[in-house]
């Protein structure tokens, strides 16, 4: 029985670990062992918390106070002040928009609108305890079902829940459980997808950093159900802390007796092992993921036959998302009606989402199914920082599109974005700003999907390839009449044609942008101007001679000497060297400087002289 | 672990090393930790409440504390919350009263009411 009296969590998330949670961990063990005070305080680090704006972010027990951006030069005053004299550090706690201080975690606004299923322990237990999940409820789900159910009953529970992949297709997940199940082969395989590629995205991350024992249980259900006895978690190679917890979890439960031989005195056997993937993109396509397990180039194969009847070295085989792992336990352990009572009709349960760009709480969120956007990116999101106007939100990273205002009522649901031409997709929630320019934008996904493209079909090699060119013309003021439709005929055809998943939705940022923000591509094309001034060579930078003072402090900065003049005439920018490097910008003291949307006349005029020039030597 | 029982028993253990983080708590013992309650020897006061709680094995107590209180000349002071009734506040509180509060109220459910200088809010 310890002495305890405080239990300190640390979220150790990778992103309060760069902000530099493990100093303050430390700091905190120097501080407290100084104090004497080592035995009555115990300090666990955690995953992720979700609120990773706020790093490093720590939540101290039993009050359950919360605080946000702590240094380890703080360390000594929560100690001195909340520790020794229980007097909490007001200036940690987050305050609201009315400057009221908010001082537990629970009253946190980030927190009140999410449903935690999956995320249920993370940032609340130890990753690396056994001990800790078991407390939680850990591995009673699986007992239960190995006890008391046959591997049917266990797929007639998830069939009941309305479970589907969390992975971004939205496959139910009983389906493939079924068809395995019903597959008579010896042998059969559960894989757990944990190659997480799309940019701005760290849902898996998070929970297998944060809760590894939860995933391996939600695998070892699956296994029983389909009648596998090997798993194989299949993680990227870039996250280092998850491939280390998980292989911790794996040996921890082998050595408790939760895997091996006869678990839970049933005749159930199962063993897992993890492989990492070596960094692309394409092996989150569950076929190009197991040609990488067995040890091949990680290429698509053609579907059918499907993973289920030929998978893993020609075995049935399942392959299931990190997030849908996560949520199994928890269904058997509430119940399949207590799961479908949450979401939309076709879409049950939560989804976990990272929420990132121009907006206040950026982090990891779960929220309910069927929530509005407009819930998601205000209210739990806390909205658009800087000032600024809400734009546009990507969602489904590479294979997903952009939504707008108007769809801010749209409820989250896999049908419902898809129907508008976005996707669920993994969960990543890229939130953009008035200052975003759409067909950059498009043009940053486009260049993604033509570098991680595998090149085995001709579509998505080729074709994504012309289709950057396109937008790379467009974006420097070389777009022309018909380049529009081009990207659009483009699209369709290599969405037809693809192989595999992502050549079939990569052209989605494309072609939802053409559809919502037409108006923008059109002023890049026919105006050669990028209103929101960040294409730059649609834009240029002018002086205001009105308010320059001629302090010359712009044309000595200037790295191509294009600014020429002097105190009495003021000072002006000439327009063909400029390199729009923004300089002159940044030092003018009294803001005479700005950026014009647009082409400049005089570079207009050059370029289209020396385009007919050009022409006139092709013929 | 073979068997759900097995299960349970680790489950029973690993919870009451996590009681601080919330659940099954039936007593809060409030330690007040303000300056002048610490020089009057609060901190010895709360070691005894945790040591006391250890060796009795009293797995629904909850120990923490609170700044300064505002009974200064009664320091140190200590709140036993308890659900559904009037919170009991301890004054002039020393290891040896404190083994005693453990027994009778903590234990026993019966208010040591020497010692006791306020109860409500």
């Amino acid at each position: 029985m310890s002495l305890k009296r405080i239990d300190l969590l640390i979220c150790c998330g990778s992103g309060c670990v760069s902000a530099g949670a493990h100093k303050i961990k430390e700091r905190f063990h120097e501080v407290l062992s100084a104090k004497n005070l080592a035995n009555e305080i115990n300090i666990i680090e955690t995953g992720c918390m979700g609120p990773c704006d706020y790093g490093p972010v720590m939540v101290i027990y039993p009050e359950g106070i919360f605080y946000k951006k702590v240094s380890p030069d703080d360390v000594e005053e929560i100690v001195n002040e909340h520790f020794i004299k229980g007097r909490p550090v007001a200036r940690l706690m987050l305050q609201d928009e009315e400057d009221k201080t908010i001082s537990t975690q629970k009253e946190v606004p980030f927190y009140q609108k999410q449903v935690k299923v999956a995320l249920a322990n993370c940032g609340y237990i130890d990753p690396e305890s056994l001990d800790e999940y078991i407390a939680t409820g850990g591995y009673e789900a699986l007992g239960t079902v190995l006890t008391t159910m046959t591997p049917q009953n266990a797929i007639d529970v998830i069939k009941k829940s309305g479970l589907r992949g969390r992975g971004g297709g939205g496959f139910p997940t009983h389906m493939k459980w079924q068809m395995v199940h019903d597959n008579k082969s010896e042998e059969k395989y559960i894989i757990c997808n944990g190659d997480e590629g799309d940019p701005g995205a760290f849902m898996d991350r998070s929970l297998l950093e944060g809760d590894p024992h939860r995933i391996l249980e939600g695998m070892m259900i699956a296994a029983y159900a389909i009648g596998a006895s090997n798993g194989f978690f299949y993680i990227r190679a870039e996250y280092p802390l998850a491939i280390k917890r998980i292989k911790l979890a794996i040996s921890q439960a082998r050595e408790a007796g939760l895997m091996g031989k006869d678990i839970f005195g049933s005749k159930f056997c199962f063993d897992a092992e993890v492989r990492t993937g070596a960094g692309a993109f394409v092996c989150g396509e569950e076929t190009a993921l197991i040609q990488s397990l067995e040890g091949q180039r990680g290429n698509p194969t053609p579907k059918p036959p499907y993973p289920a009847s030929q998978g893993l070295w020609g075995k049935p085989s399942v392959v299931n998302n990190v997030e849908t792992f996560g949520n199994i336990p928890t269904i058997f352990l509430k119940g399949a009606e207590w799961f479908a009572s949450m979401g939309t009709e076709k879409s049950k349960g939560t989804k976990v989402f990272a929420l990132t760009g121009d907006i206040r709480n950026t982090g990891l969120v779960e929220v309910p199914m069927g929530i509005t956007l407009r819930e998601m990116i205000f209210d739990v999101g806390g909205g658009i920082i800087g000032g600024h106007k809400f734009k546009a939100v990507q969602l489904g990273g590479p294979s997903g599109g952009c939504l707008t205002a108007e769809h801010l009522d749209v409820p989250v649901d896999y049908e419902s974005l898809k129907e508008r031409g976005a996707m669920m997709g993994s969960g990543g929630v890229i939130v953009m700003n008035d200052e975003k320019c759409m067909v950059n934008v498009a043009k940053f996904f486009m260049d993604f999907c033509v570098d991680e493209s595998c090149g085995k079909c001709s579509p998505c090699r080729i074709g994504l390839k012309q289709m950057l060119e396109i937008l790379e013309r467009i974006t420097s003021g070389n777009g022309k009449e018909g380049d529009i439709e081009e990207l659009q005929r483009l699209g369709e055809a290599i969405s037809k044609l693809s192989l595999c998943g992502l050549g079939q939705s990569a052209p989605n940022p494309v072609l939802s942008t053409i559809r919502y923000f037409r108006d923008e591509y059109e002023s890049h094309i026919r105006d050669k101007s990028c209103t929101t001034k960040v294409c730059t060579d649609l834009m240029h930078y002018e002086i205001d001679k009105t308010r320059c003072i001629g302090c010359s402090l712009c044309a000595r900065k200037c790295p191509v000497s294009c600014i020429s003049g002097s105190r009495e005439e003021k000072y002006t920018i000439h327009q063909m060297p400029c390199i729009k490097c923004g300089n002159c910008l940044e030092v003018c003291p009294v803001k005479a400087v700005s950026k014009v949307p647009g082409m400049h006349p005089e570079v207009a005029a050059k370029r289209e002289s020396e385009a007919k020039l050009s022409n006139h030597h092709d013929e | 672990m073979k068997t759900l029982a097995d299960l349970k028993k680790i489950r029973e253990k690993a919870q009451e090393e996590m009681k601080l983080r919330g659940g099954n708590v039936r007593i809060k013992i409030v330690v007040g930790m303000g300056t002048s309650g610490i020089a009057m020897g609060a901190r010895e006061v709360m070691k005894t409440f945790l040591e006391e709680i250890a060796n009795r094995n009293l797995t629904d107590v909850l120990v923490t504390q609170t700044g300064e209180k505002g009974l200064s000349s009664m320091e140190p002071v200590v709140d036993l919350v308890e659900e559904g009734k009037p919170k009991v506040t301890y004054g002039n509180m020393t290891p040896e009263k404190v083994k005693k509060v453990v027994v009778e109220h903590i234990v026993n459910g019966r208010v040591v009411s020497d010692y006791v200088v306020a109860t409500g809010n």
